[in-house]
């Protein structure tokens, strides 16, 4: 199976491609650090396992509030920053996902246009709205 | 990018693709399932914490109740697997000849981790304290 190499041609598409693929990978890893980190931080016996699942997927104090004391290592500086980077590369993947679906059904460049803005808003809107939620947990 | 085919609902539904057909369609369902409830529970939580909305207290209750929990888990563990199964095949093409048996491992390894927490979940919500 000697295939030849196709050449490849770097347009919209292909980077969506490779944003998708990185943005997924990344977002596999940081559920890792946060489920690693909540065994380090003693969850195998303080947290039941929904909230150790609530936790790996977005590692937020008041996922865990109801089983630790938050203040033990659970709510700081390093949590903020995981957050944080977790929902940018989290809308970045869920907004271009949308558009992959969307883009499936709507034809039309103009539609195109309006899927794309209309995201574009949505991902930022929720970006702002989610800074408060990490700000004020 | 994709062409315009015109297919009718019921011709999509007998149309016979397997299981990857299945994953793919899953993985749609689940993706665009997670970005809805995980706005709402963002949004949800907004509005409690600035103004104590009960609106987004009763939203949130939602969220906490085994069912609704049951159902997200699946969503995120299956879009995660079957997300790390495309990385996989995309990396090395050669193994797209082997398609279905990939699938399968898939499901090997899903099944399991999915099927042991639902039971751990449920299990130890039937016990009182």
């Amino acid at each position: 199976m000697s295939a030849k190499k196709a050449k490849v041609k770097w347009n919209f598409y292909t980077i969506m491609f490779w944003v998708m693929r990185i943005s997924g990978i990344c977002l596999f890893l940081i559920a890792m650090v946060g489920f690693v980190g909540a065994l380090l931080l003693g969850g195998r016996v303080q947290l039941d396992l929904s909230t150790l699942l609530r936790w790996t997927f977005f590692p937020n104090p008041n996922h865990v509030i109801s089983s630790v004391d938050v203040q033990n290592g659970w709510q700081n500086g390093f949590w903020d920053a995981v957050q944080l980077i977790l929902v940018l590369i989290g809308i970045v993947h869920g907004m271009s996902g949308l558009r992959k679906v969307l883009e499936d059904y709507f034809k039309g460049s103009k539609v195109k246009v309006g899927i794309r803005a209309g995201l574009m808003i949505f991902g930022v809107g929720l970006f702002v709205i989610a800074l408060f939620v990490i700000r004020a947990g | 990018m994709s062409v315009d085919r015109r297919v009718s609902l019921g011709a999509a539904i007998r149309y016979r693709g397997g299981g990857t057909m299945w994953t793919w369609i899953l993985h749609r369902v689940s993706g665009v399932a997670m970005i809805l409830f995980i706005s709402l529970h963002v949004l949800a939580g907004f509005l409690s914490q600035q103004w104590g909305s009960n609106i987004g207290f009763f939203i949130n209750s939602v969220y906490q109740s085994l069912a609704f929990q049951i159902f997200i888990y699946f969503c995120v563990l299956f879009h995660v697997t079957n997300g790390l199964r495309i990385i996989a095949l995309d990396f090395y093409p050669k193994l797209l000849s082997y398609q279905r048996e990939v699938t399968w491992l898939q499901w090997l390894i899903f099944l399991p981790i999915y099927g042991l927490s639902v039971f751990i979940m449920i299990s130890r919500s039937m016990i009182i304290p």
